[in-house]
């Protein structure tokens, strides 16, 4: 059995000492045995038969204990959230995709193939769900808040006008998506408002940060030339 | 408008019910413009105990249906105004909030009509023209509950699960619609039988994330009366 080394991502669960006698503990996990860890694809390989190697996705914690967001956001709304809703899209994508040509893909690979330029595959609603759900639990920290600052504020302040305008604009979005959704804070690296129209001379004053808002799974990793700083889950807000 | 706002919630749909010519009617045909009202369950709140929580049932019609309404009737009224204007842009941009909210309005409708309480007939299967036609079309009740039930839980996001008459081609289907996109949107000879609502407030208080409890469970409480009412005056 081959002992790939823990990722550097390591959560507030995992103590000093990682090794036990039946392989390593994942807080949360009824799978002892099974060797799991966080790489930043969010593979992970090795099954407790011994035999044979197969390649799953796993179930990131948030980076934060469960309750560390109390008021704001309850134990309890964490445990069905994360613990029930993301744990079943990692578990459908897994076995949606044994056996098929995304087995063995990374997850962001595997969400533009099955995203399939807008015709979209049955595992993109999964995959997609698993990256959006670890973003979002990302996009949030115990003691958070606040405002941003550095490079960070100056383009927010540049491209919104002031931060207070960019929170405006972005509960407004985050309260008109319809139905299931995602809000997000994106950088985009070409000004121009038109689908995926390329600037092929961008330069610097071509980027700008947006504020976008998507419907189900979707989200800006299938848009081209979008990268998401933030987001949002707004499913039934509206 | 002074009027209108004197007359509580009750009393105006009471009176838009009962009145061939009602007041709140009257005040809106002055505009020209007819404001919707969240129509009354034909049951209490607590009758579809236990297969749908009272808390679900009032939530449910008393916020998210009338939410629905509240903003239909304010895209309506912005829709009369851009078309008076000639404002293109605004009516066009308008069209997704009319379909949203007036599609909301529509669908849940008709979702109270299609619950009844046991004691009123709830849950007691389809007999004669539509019962017969479940059979042929679908080979027998069970199935049919088996495939709305595969359907609803297989729907992402949000939206409705549909048992279906298509008037041209004389045939029951199963359909979904995302958000609250009515079922004609699907095609326009498609007339709603039963809808279930597989929105998360639907169900999210009392079964949480287990939406094929809920879908298992409600049809103890499908009204078989109505959708047979509907199909046998469809033709």
């Amino acid at each position: 059995m081959k002992l790939l080394s823990p990722s550097a991502t390591s959560t507030t669960h995992i103590s000093s000492s990682f090794f036990l006698p039946n392989g390593f503990q994942n807080h949360g996990s009824s799978s002892a045995t099974t060797f799991k860890f966080s790489k930043n694809q969010g593979r992970c390989v090795g099954n407790d038969e011994g035999t044979q190697i197969t390649a799953k996705f796993e179930l990131k914690p948030p980076p934060y204990p469960l309750n560390a967001l109390e008021p704001i956001m309850s134990q309890n709304t964490f445990e069905y959230h994360w613990g029930k809703h993301h744990r079943a899209y990692v578990d459908n994508l897994n076995k949606q995709i044994e056996g098929t040509d995304l087995d063995g893909k990374s997850l962001e690979e595997t969400i533009i193939m099955s995203y399939n330029n807008g015709d979209i595959l049955p595992a993109f609603n999964n995959a997609a769900q698993v990256w959006n759900h670890d973003f979002f639990w990302e996009s949030m920290k115990p003691g958070g808040g606040g405002k941003p600052s550095g490079e960070l504020l100056k383009l927010i302040e540049r491209d919104f006008g002031s931060f207070e305008k960019f929170v405006e604009q972005f509960k407004l979005a985050a309260s008109t998506q319809f139905g299931s959704g995602w809000a997000w804070l994106a950088y985009k690296e070409n000004r121009l408002d038109v689908g995926n129209a390329v600037n092929p001379l961008a330069t610097e004053e071509d980027k700008k940060l947006v504020v976008l808002k998507s419907p189900n799974a979707v989200n800006p990793l299938v848009w081209n030339h979008h990268h998401p700083l933030l987001t949002i889950d707004v499913w039934e807000v509206y | 408008m002074a009027v209108r706002t004197l007359l509580s919630k009750k009393t105006l749909t009471t009176v838009l019910r009962n009145d061939p010519k009602p007041i709140g009617a009257a005040i809106t045909q002055s505009r020209g413009l007819h404001v919707f009202t969240l129509p009354d369950l034909a049951y209490d709140y607590g009758a579809l105990e236990p297969v749908i929580s009272g808390e679900i049932m009032q939530i449910h019609h008393q916020k998210h249906h009338q939410t629905y309404i509240t903003n239909y009737n304010k895209a309506l009224e912005q829709l009369h105004d851009s078309v008076a204007k000639a404002d293109s842009l605004t009516t066009v941009k308008l069209q997704n909030a009319i379909k949203f909210n007036g599609g909301g309005h529509i669908n849940h409708s008709i979702f109270w009509k299609n619950l009844a309480p046991v004691r009123e007939g709830g849950g007691e299967p389809p007999k004669e023209a539509l019962g017969w036609a479940i059979d042929t079309n679908f080979g027998s009740l069970e199935a049919l509950i088996q495939k709305v039930n595969a359907e609803g839980a297989a729907l992402q996001g949000s939206g409705w699960v549909w048992l279906a008459l298509d008037k041209e081609l004389k045939r029951l289907v199963v359909e979904t619609t995302a958000n609250q996109d009515p079922l004609v949107t699907k095609g326009t000879s498609l007339v709603p039988l039963l809808g279930i609502d597989v929105w998360e407030h639907a169900y999210y208080l009392q079964y949480k994330n287990v939406r094929p409890d809920y879908l298992k469970n409600i049809w103890k409480v499908i009204n078989w009366k109505y959708a047979s009412e509907v199909y046998e005056n469809a033709f």
